[in-house]
């Protein structure tokens, strides 16, 4: 199993594709999308994010192992915000008597 | 010697010569049979590395976005006085870097020693200049008394309904993060003035590189950082003022 | 003596490789007698001698937090607080808290026992990263120091949870420098979890596939999933308390508009799940001991080794049972409570095995299995209790008081520590090449058996009458009960320093140890005792499932390595 090695060109296109997605997410800020910016903006950024892991750092040439270490990473990450929401979020749903 | 046959059998198969054989048994640590299975646990060690590191910046995300749901105009408000130029410019610094870090790799696994450490050096500047934006950016910040704590002051209006409490919360939801990833950005740095000094003694072959890969991973995870850190702290209220910028 | 002793007597081990002591003596060269000096053993990278360096060093803590609960309970003899001052005892409380916690028990299996026995029982050389390994003794030391000097300078008062804004604003004591002691202790705590992961992925001898593994290896892999998933937040937590004291600027301070319950989300994240961190190498401990003295393959392996995965999954999803009373959401606290009462399934899918395991095996009551059988009762009832504790509306009730109080020393000291000496016994002749003395073991596991149910069962009774933890004094109708605790405080610690003495005095006196003194299978078991400072005379090849007891005469003909036996000894020569 020796390592893969990843052409020139690709860094290349994978470079391209960050910058062209970094205008984008600064021209859609400047947008006024109500409710949507900040899933925008948050889904751009996942993406760049996902193309940064899979081809700089090779990742999707690697073992399924580190794909399961990568993919526990935000697994947990998710559960820590998450879970931290279930308690923000559902806070006002029980009115007191004042 | 117990793993000589198997690691000139390893060599035999990469079809490394004498030379690189040399190399290859003076980089094995004593307590692996071979290149590969110490490549491995390198590259194992260093994933589990990152990923408690998106824990320990975990924590701070889920700071934000609890205090960003519950506060948002306040957190927009703050938000639109970061100068979003200086971001954007230092996020196209930042995934420069990331390439020619790529291709840093990408020359010590082709063997090229010159080409290797030129872009090693061309990340370390790029980080080098990263860092003296953000220090631009952050003194700029403590100019207007927008470092949180006792010296705070916040001079314009806010809307009713807005404390400058969650104002000052998120500068140092700010400063917290950045900083964080400045000093990140900083070990990177550390880090890349050994690679390229073994890089110059030679050290790195084709063979064995594993040092230069495991940096590579540790300085694109910081870029990932601030790929995230960008939308969410600098263009929170950009569509709110319409162009925001500095003031 | 152990029944099986006399099966491996060194007398019938031609190779000499029994015997232990001075090179001459010993017969063989071992990761002790190797080289000498302290140097060698400060700058090591042996895992063997690193657990040796984790062992002295937890047991001084162990000592220290020892202390600190003795003191605790002389002054709950009476209801009156009449031995230390209101605020001394806070600061006693914390002090014994955070100590215990951090210091002894979640380094204390993992860091000693797992340290040692992780490559041997893989049949690896070393652990992946040794340099990584020194380097987490050190931090251990150097977050040792930090709270020493914290403790030095007159110590800290805010509980071992460190519960915000206390712990931000109001508290005078050195909160800062303990919580740099945590936060630098943490990540030799991550360090180890790394270690052993790699470890246990890249390292495993040829035919060692993931189904023939110890289930120690299973429960310790789930352990530093915890370590290295969980560790992290705490160490941002801290942080952002140590710079909420310094700087006065926080995010968890409710004048700056902050959450204080933001704070617990964030230490419960970590604490909880390091509840897991404490029992699940434990768990691992009493699956070896069950099977090795009651020769028996574990019931149902494959269930008890994906539990300890589950235990460690579930662990993350249930830390919102802390904050039941803590104006969290009722919404958040259904989802919690509900998730803390799965956690019980893995949990009893153990404890059924390893009684499952006990049936029709061929049982002998040493001193590791007197500890193992006291493990699986005291965790039931701490387990249970602890459902309890998950019922939303009866945690009301019961939390602060005694009731918590008492559930949790049984889950950590009837689990954890129990595990720990159970695994301390049972390898102590593969560490030290000696035996301890059986009788006085046995004698000693059933001192602090009864002495642990008396100082804990009645804080039960207490805590469900309404005694509340962490005040110094107390309503006279509760003093029968507390002197019963106290007295079985006495029983506890008299009985923890007999194994104490006898372990030290084993190392000069005790019997020298055959490779094998169990007849067990794992293959730590296959190397000399002590093992040679690379573990294996050569690479083991496993052909063999685990846990594959057979009866002892065949077990004989085997042979504990016979294998290694052939070969000549290191060093025999120069005798």
């Amino acid at each position: 199993m020796s390592e893969h090695i990843v052409s020139k060109k690709l860094y290349f296109i994978i470079f391209g594709a960050l910058m062209v997605l970094t205008g984008l997410t600064v021209w859609v800020a400047n947008l006024d999308l109500g409710r949507l910016n900040t899933p925008v903006a948050l889904a751009i950024a996942v993406t760049k994010a996902i193309l940064v892991v899979l081809y700089f750092m090779h990742v999707r040439y690697s073992s399924r192992l580190t794909w399961v270490v990568v993919a526990g990473g935000f697994l947990w990450l998710m559960i820590m915000v998450g879970l931290t929401m279930s308690d923000y979020l559902t806070r006002g749903f029980l009115t007191y008597p004042r | 010697m117990a793993h000589a046959e198997t690691l000139d059998a390893h060599d035999a198969h990469r079809g490394g010569d004498a030379a690189a054989t040399h190399h290859a048994s003076a980089n094995l640590a004593h307590h692996f049979d071979n290149l590969e299975q110490q490549r491995e646990a390198g590259s194992l060690g260093m994933w589990l590395f990152l990923v408690t590191e998106i824990m320990f910046f975990g924590g701070l995300f889920t700071g934000y976005i609890i205090y960003r749901a519950q506060h948002p105009q306040a957190f927009a408000i703050a938000s639109s006085t970061l100068n979003w130029k200086l971001g954007a410019v230092n996020t196209v610094v930042l995934i420069v870097s990331s390439l020619t870090m790529a291709l840093a790799v990408y020359f010590a696994q082709m063997g090229s020693r010159r080409m290797q450490i030129i872009f090693l050096v061309a990340t370390m500047l790029l980080g080098a200049t990263f860092l003296v934006v953000k220090g631009f950016e952050y003194a700029d910040k403590f100019e207007h008394h927008h470092f949180p704590g006792l010296n705070f002051q916040w001079n314009e209006a806010v809307p009713a309904g807005v404390s400058t409490h969650h104002i000052q919360m998120f500068y140092w939801i700010y400063f917290a993060m950045t900083g964080l990833h400045a000093l990140h950005m900083i070990i990177g740095i550390g880090a890349m003035l050994f690679l390229i000094f073994y890089a110059y003694r030679g050290r790195y072959t084709p063979e064995y590189h594993a040092p230069v890969e495991l940096t590579g991973l540790y300085w694109h995870f910081v870029d990932i950082v601030w790929i995230f850190l960008f939308p969410l702290l600098y263009l929170l209220g950009a569509h709110l003022t319409h162009g925001g910028g500095g003031h | 003596m152990s029944s099986h002793d006399p099966s491996n007597s060194p007398s019938s081990d031609p190779s000499g490789l029994g015997a232990l002591g001075s090179r001459a003596r010993f017969g063989h060269e071992n990761y002790i007698n190797a080289n000498y000096g302290i140097k060698s053993w400060l700058l090591t990278k042996d895992h063997k001698r690193i657990a040796l360096l984790y062992l002295a060093s937890v047991t001084v803590f162990f000592i220290l937090g020892g202390i600190y609960a003795l003191t605790i309970r002389l002054e709950l003899l009476t209801p009156a607080g009449d031995i230390v001052q209101p605020m001394t005892y806070n600061k006693l409380f914390t002090q014994h808290g955070i100590i215990m916690i951090f210091f002894f028990l979640i380094p204390s299996i993992p860091a000693v026992l797992g340290n040692f026995l992780v490559p041997l029982m893989i049949g690896a050389k070393d652990l992946a990263f040794p340099k990584l390994n020194l380097l987490s003794w050190y931090l251990y030391l150097a977050g040792a120091l930090f709270t020493i000097w914290a403790l030095l300078n007159g110590g800290i008062d805010t509980g071992w949870t460190f519960y915000t804004p206390y712990s931000t604003t109001f508290s005078n004591t050195y909160v800062v420098a303990a919580g740099l002691g945590i936060f630098i202790n943490g990540f030799s705590s991550i360090l180890t979890g790394l270690n052993f992961i790699v470890t246990i992925h890249t390292m495993r001898a040829p035919g060692m596939t993931w189904f023939r593994l110890p289930l120690f290896i299973w429960s310790h892999y789930a352990t530093s999933l915890i370590m290295v998933l969980g560790t992290p937040v705490i160490a941002i937590t801290i942080l952002l308390v140590a710079m909420e004291r310094i700087v006065h600027i926080g995010i968890f301070d409710p004048r700056l508009g902050g959450d204080p319950v933001l704070f617990q989300h964030f230490f419960w994240f970590y604490s909880h799940p390091a509840v897991y961190i404490m029992i699940l190498p434990s768990m691992g401990v009493v699956s070896e001991l069950i099977s090795t003295h009651s020769r028996k393959n574990v019931f149902g392996y494959s269930f008890v080794a994906f539990s300890s995965l589950a235990i460690a999954v579930f662990g993350f999803l249930v830390w919102g049972h802390h904050l039941f009373t803590s104006s969290q959401s009722v919404y958040a606290g259904m989802i919690f409570s509900f998730v803390s009462f799965a956690v019980a399934i893995p949990s009893a899918v153990k404890v059924f095995n390893w009684t499952a395991t006990l049936y029709k095996g061929s049982i002998s009551y040493d001193t590791p299995m007197l500890y193992a059988l006291g493990f699986i009762g005291l965790f039931t009832i701490g387990g249970l209790t602890g459902l309890f504790l998950a019922a939303l509306g009866l945690d009301v009730h019961l939390t602060d008081s005694y009731f918590i109080v008492a559930h949790f020393h049984y889950i950590m000291v009837g689990g954890a520590l129990m595990g720990y000496l159970g695994g301390l016994h049972n390898w102590w002749p593969k560490i030290t090449g000696r035996m301890y003395p059986e009788g006085w073991g046995r004698f000693s596991a059933l001192v602090i058996f009864v002495g642990f149910n008396l100082t804990f069962f009645p804080q039960f009774l207490l805590g469900y009458m309404g005694m509340p933890r962490r005040y110094h004094a107390y309503a006279e109708e509760f003093q029968v009960l507390n002197v019963m605790s106290t007295a079985g405080a006495s029983i506890l610690g008299f009985g923890l320093l007999i194994p104490g003495i006898y372990f030290i005095w084993s190392m000069r006196y005790g019997k020298f140890a055959p490779a094998n003194p169990w007849a067990a299978t794992g293959l730590e078991w296959r190397t000399a005792s002590p093992p040679p400072t690379e573990n294996f005379f050569r690479t083991p090849v496993v052909t063999w499932e685990a846990y594959e007891y057979r009866p002892m005469e065949e077990m004989e003909v085997i042979g504990p390595d016979k294998e290694q036996a052939a070969q000549p000894a290191h060093g025999e020569a120069t005798t």
